[in-house]
Parts: structure tokens; C-alpha cells; sequence
């Protein structure tokens, strides 16, 4: 019987303790509670992990540097000394044919046509891919939510002219525009010079500000129409009456409740500029050479399609795996932090 | 609309001629060229004018005597070459777009009336790995199987060498070139579309409407047919004409470099890797105001289709 009482208690006691949870705990609970999406996110982590593991993989295990042209070398298979690029292969017997995939520790995935190790060279590229990804993902976040409280909050003139360009850059197609902003940047011979800052033209910050840039409207419209229903709530009367600054509202009062908007959009903007960052480096406007990513290696396997279709399959399979793990991760984080949210973004 | 054009023409020429460290002359130049070749290059191209004239006199050659000529290839109107791409892009789009409409609206219904068996879920992950996919690489991979790795077999042996044939001359021949496209480029927006097809649905059923139709005794499939699908296609038919306009005004790019079709597309991926700053700059204000116009017919069409959304 005492112990029934006690049971009964204890489980009073838990449920206080739910009801004192904020909403960031439950959300994350609920997050935790999805299993797909959970299998995502370590899905993600995991690609993460053995992409910025690429040093480690091509100095010990592939002992071979994946920028360097090899094209007389040879490598060791089973005992036996082979060329990396055999002459005389395809189907005419002319020309060059990579090695193909020998499955073991050095060109495991084959080699390119420069006869480089397929396999560093789509773990290095997966580390460009997600940088880049990440990196113009986060440029946009963070620039949409400044771009959306101001607009939001001030109202006005402000606003007019803040949603005039966003409404300019979002009927501007978004390919369009990457391809003439990464194609006309590509003409710059000594990179973009803007003031005291310079950037290189190989530099992995030229892709990702681009793509960070035309995403931006994407963002920062749903961020703009939630600031516009919080600034009318009673707690920013409340707020203003107590003498609150635009400063302190605006940071302190508005963000906190616009910032989930923003974590629900993250995951689906990385799935989605990580595309784009792949379209555009096999177009060559992206990453450029030394550095190479999924999309430039899928560019190199473009000419190696049907003699070594592997060069070509390997890095898009990453990519479909990584977005995929994003997008039904985006899918779990809309569904833990607002249920009945209708957020949905553009492809 | 016209603010809004006009500001498009200015960012396209600002992006082109006034990003910091941008020099067109030094890339016509070629390599490590002396100062007098870049001074008579920036004259002969007349890159030396003011910026405001060389703006005007793009517009009128844009669009007033439409005789833009190409950087790259001496003489060459830009304006024919585009006319001539714009009938593939067109191909290529419609008949992708028949085949993401149905089929995207038969697997939203499958897997809205299926909500609560495995089929739901298991249609929605096929759609996400759709979305997920990159459009070239899925051409690629297309083109492996069907061109070579399985071409020999009965299943592809139809499929015809990759290029465009056009539709006045042989039809069948352009039917059989473009199946594949065509069904690489709607792969990502059927999974699109299916996915915010079911999920309207489902938000409609608890609809007041909704309930009326099923207490009048009406079928469960006419309330699905009749009227929750109705109101549910307002979204997907907005969403339709966005990125149509979208895909025509320069979004099949990528499909159609992988097919190597001779569209507008290709045809800047072309002038891109020659630099031929008017090829783009001609194709990209081109499809800018294709989808501004497309986008004010949208939102006419919204308003028509959806008596909420009407000024009254």
C-alpha cells in the first residue's frame, strides 16, 4: 500500500518537474524522442567527421597527396607494380585509363585522369563541400535575422527599402544569379578587393559568400513577418512601458522568439546550399582549383563517365547522403520546436 | 513591376561591370597583355565611356535594336543565337513539367489516403531522396545506364545518342531524346510538389468544408477528389507557375549541359567558360523578366483561383 502512496508521489513529483520544463527542453526531448531523425543527425556528424578526417587518410593510409598530378607514377597491388595511368585502355586501345578501384589502402576508389587518389580527393572535397555549405548557410542565417529584425521592427522607411531589395533578389533566379556573381568574379584576376578586405580568387570564402548572399530573402522574409506579429504582443508594450531601449527590444525581447524560426530554416539551408555549391564548382564557378569538392570531382569524372563511371558516383553519393541526412534532420527540428509549423522552403 | 524590372537591368550591369576588381578589357586581353593592347581593347569595346552611356547603350542594344554582339565570337548577334535555344528550353520544360504534375499529384493523394500504413512514410522518403539528389549528377548517372552500362540490353536499346532533334522535323525522334531529360529534371520537383500536396491535404481535413461534405453523406473519395484536393492544388498551382517561369528563364541549365540539348541554358554554360560577358548578361536579364512576368501572372492566377486572397 506505502509503496503504491510512494509510487503515486513520486510520479506527482516527475510531473511538477515536466511542467517546469522551458521550451527549448522539450523541444530538444521531442527531438530526441525522433528516431529518423536522430539516425540523421549522427548520419551527418559521421560525414562531418571523416571529411575533416581527410588529412589523416590520405598522409597514412593512401600515402598519396590528392592535389598533385601523378601521372607517370605507379603504385603496388598485390605485390605487383602497376601504372596509375595505363596506356592504351578504353575502348579504341588509345589514349590513358586511370586505374580503377583497387579497393585497398592506396587508390582505393581508383585514380583520375591527373591520376590522383579518387577517394582523398572526395574526403577533401566533402571537407570544401561542407564548409562552404555550412559557412554560406550560416552567412545567411545570421544576415536574414539582422535584416528581418530591422526590417521588422523599424518599419518605415527601413523596411521599405530592406524588403525592396530582398524582393529584388528573390525575383532574381538564384542560379541566375550565383552564375553571373561566381562567373564575373572568376574575371577578377586578383580575387574581389573590397576596401581593406581582399579576397584570393581560390579562396573557399569567394563560393560561400556568394551562396551565402543569394540566400538570403529566403530567410529573412519569414524572419520579417514573425517580428512583424511579435513587435504587436503585449510583453513589448510591456517592454516599451518599462523603458526598454530598440536595442534591448530588438535582441532581448523579439530575437529570442524569432530564433527558432531561424534553427527550423538552418538544416534545410544547408541541404540547400550545399546543392547549389555542388551545381555550381561542376559548372567550374565554385570552388576553384587547388581546392577541390564534390562538385569539381563529379566534374572530373565527367570525361572518365564510361571507363571509370566510380569518379563520378563516388562524390554523389556523399552529396545525396549528406543532404538527405539534412533534409530529414530539417524535417525532426520543424516537428520538435513547432508542431503545427507550416514552414516550408524553396528547393 | 516596371520598378522592379529596371532594378534588375541595374543589378545585372552593376554586377557585371562594377564589383571591385572586375576588368572585362583584361580578360579580352588574354594573357599578361602590355597597356596599350588594354587601352585599345577598352576602346574598341567601349569600356572607356562613362558608365551611365555604356548602361544606356546596353539597354537600347538589349532591347530597343536587339543587335548585342558577342565578345568572343567577332560580329556574332547574340539575339538570334538565343532565339534559336529558346525552342529546346521549351521542350524540355514542358514535358517535364506534365510528368512532375501528374506524377507528383498521384503520389501526394497515394500517400495522403495512405497516412497511417507504411506506403505514407515510405513514399515521403522516395520524395526527400528526389529532393535530395543533385540534378546533374542524377543526368550523369542516367546517362551511364542508359548510353552505355545497360544500353545493349532491350530495357534502353531504344534510347537515342544524346543531342536534340527538333520537333518539326522528325517528332519522334525529339520524343525518344527527350524522355530521359525529362525525367531527370522532374525527379527533384515531384518529390517537391508530393510533399507539399500530401501535406495540404492533410491540413484540409479537419477543415469546416470538409466536415460538411462528409455529413451531407458525399463519398469519402468525391470529398477527396472534389474538395480537399481542390483547394489543396491553390499552393501547388502557384508553386507551378514560380518554378516553371524558373526552369524556362534559366533553371534547366544543368539539364541541359548533361544532355548536352543545344537550349539557352547550354548556351550560356557556353559563353561562360569563353567569358562572353553580353551571351550572359543577354541571358540572364532575358530570363529575369521572363519570371517577374511569370510571377504577376502567378499572382493574378492566385487571386482567380483562391476567392479569399481577392481584393474586394
Amino acid at each position: 500500500m506505502s509503496q503504491i502512496v510512494a509510487e503515486q508521489l513520486h510520479q506527482d513529483q516527475a510531473e511538477e518537474h515536466v511542467a517546469g520544463r522551458s521550451p527549448w527542453a522539450l523541444a530538444g526531448r521531442r527531438l530526441l524522442r525522433d528516431r529518423l531523425a536522430l539516425a540523421a543527425l549522427v548520419l551527418f556528424l559521421l560525414i562531418v567527421l571523416v571529411s575533416f578526417a581527410a588529412p589523416l587518410y590520405a598522409d597514412h593510409i593512401a600515402h598519396t597527396d590528392p592535389f598533385v598530378n601523378n601521372l607517370n607514377g605507379t603504385t603496388v597491388i598485390n605485390g605487383k607494380r602497376v601504372p596509375i595511368l595505363q596506356q592504351g585502355g578504353g575502348v579504341l586501345k588509345l589514349g590513358e585509363t586511370p586505374i580503377g578501384p583497387t579497393w585497398h589502402g592506396n587508390y582505393l576508389l581508383g585514380a583520375d585522369n591527373q591520376g590522383r587518389d579518387v577517394m582523398s580527393r572526395v574526403l577533401y572535397g566533402g571537407r570544401s563541400s561542407l564548409l562552404v555549405g555550412i559557412g554560406s548557410a550560416v552567412i545567411a542565417c545570421l544576415v536574414a535575422t539582422i535584416v528581418g529584425l530591422l526590417a521588422g521592427f523599424f518599419g518605415g522607411i527601413t523596411d521599405g527599402i530592406l524588403s525592396r531589395t530582398m524582393d529584388l533578389i528573390w525575383a532574381f533566379p538564384v542560379f541566375l544569379l550565383a552564375i553571373s556573381v561566381g562567373t564575373v568574379l572568376l574575371t577578377a584576376p586578383n580575387g574581389l578587393a573590397l576596401g581593406p578586405i581582399h579576397i584570393q580568387a581560390q579562396s573557399l570564402w569567394l563560393p560561400t559568400l556568394i551562396i551565402g548572399g543569394v540566400y538570403v530573402p529566403y530567410v529573412a522574409r519569414p524572419i520579417r513577418g514573425a517580428v512583424l506579429s511579435i513587435r504587436e504582443k503585449e510583453f513589448i508594450e510591456a517592454a516599451t512601458a518599462l523603458g526598454a531601449s530598440n536595442w534591448r527590444l530588438m535582441f532581448r525581447e523579439i530575437l529570442p522568439n524569432v530564433i527558432s524560426t531561424v534553427i527550423v530554416l538552418l538544416p534545410l539551408m544547408i541541404a540547400t546550399t550545399i546543392l547549389t555549391e555542388s551545381a555550381l564548382s561542376y559548372l567550374s564557378i565554385g570552388v576553384q582549383p587547388p581546392n577541390a569538392s564534390w562538385g569539381t570531382v563529379i566534374d572530373d569524372g565527367q570525361q572518365l563517365l564510361y571507363t571509370r563511371p566510380i569518379v563520378a558516383i563516388a562524390p554523389g553519393v556523399m552529396i545525396v547522403l549528406t543532404v538527405l541526412a539534412l533534409n530529414v534532420l530539417g524535417d525532426g527540428v520543424r516537428d520538435a520546436l513547432d508542431p503545427r509549423a507550416k514552414l516550408r522552403i524553396g528547393k | 513591376m516596371a520598378a522592379v524590372l529596371f532594378a534588375i537591368t541595374l543589378l545585372v550591369f552593376g554586377i557585371f561591370f562594377l564589383t571591385p576588381g572586375v576588368d572585362p578589357a583584361r580578360q579580352l586581353a588574354g594573357r599578361n597583355p602590355n597597356p596599350q593592347t588594354l587601352v585599345l581593347i577598352r576602346h574598341q569595346f567601349g569600356l572607356d565611356r562613362p558608365l551611365p552611356v555604356r548602361y544606356l547603350l546596353l539597354m537600347k542594344k538589349l532591347f530597343i535594336t536587339r543587335d548585342l554582339t558577342s565578345y568572343s565570337n567577332q560580329g556574332a548577334k547574340v539575339m538570334p543565337e538565343i532565339v534559336s535555344a529558346t525552342p529546346v528550353t521549351l521542350s524540355l520544360v514542358f514535358g517535364a513539367a506534365v510528368i512532375w504534375v501528374v506524377v507528383s499529384i498521384a503520389m501526394g493523394l497515394a500517400a495522403a489516403v495512405l497516412k497511417g500504413t507504411v506506403f505514407d512514410p515510405l513514399l515521403m522518403i522516395i520524395a526527400l531522396i528526389g529532393i535530395s539528389m543533385p540534378v546533374f549528377w542524377l543526368g550523369e548517372m542516367m546517362n551511364l545506364i542508359t548510353q552505355n552500362r545497360l544500353h545493349s540490353t532491350l530495357l534502353f536499346s531504344w534510347v537515342p545518342p544524346l543531342g536534340y532533334t527538333p520537333l518539326t522535323s522528325d517528332p519522334w525522334m525529339w520524343f525518344k531524346q527527350l524522355v530521359i531529360p525529362w525525367l531527370t529534371l522532374s525527379v527533384l520537383y515531384i518529390g517537391f510538389y508530393a510533399r507539399v500536396l500530401r501535406a495540404n491535404i492533410l491540413e484540409t481535413e479537419n477543415e469546416d468544408y470538409v466536415r460538411t461534405a462528409h455529413a451531407k453523406g458525399i463519398s469519402d473519395r468525391r470529398v477527396l477528389l472534389r474538395h480537399q484536393l481542390r483547394t489543396s492544388m491553390v499552393t501547388f498551382v502557384s508553386l507551378f507557375g514560380l518554378d516553371f517561369a524558373a526552369l524556362v528563364g534559366g533553371g534547366a541549365l544543368l539539364t541541359e549541359v548533361v544532355f548536352g540539348l543545344p537550349g539557352v541554358g547550354l548556351l550560356t554554360y557556353q559563353s561562360l567558360h569563353s567569358l562572353d560577358l553580353p551571351v550572359i548578361m543577354a541571358t540572364v536579364v532575358y530570363g529575369a523578366f521572363f519570371i517577374v512576368f511569370a510571377n504577376t501572372l502567378v499572382d493574378i492566377a492566385y487571386a482567380w483561383l483562391d476567392p479569399r486572397v481577392r481584393p474586394t
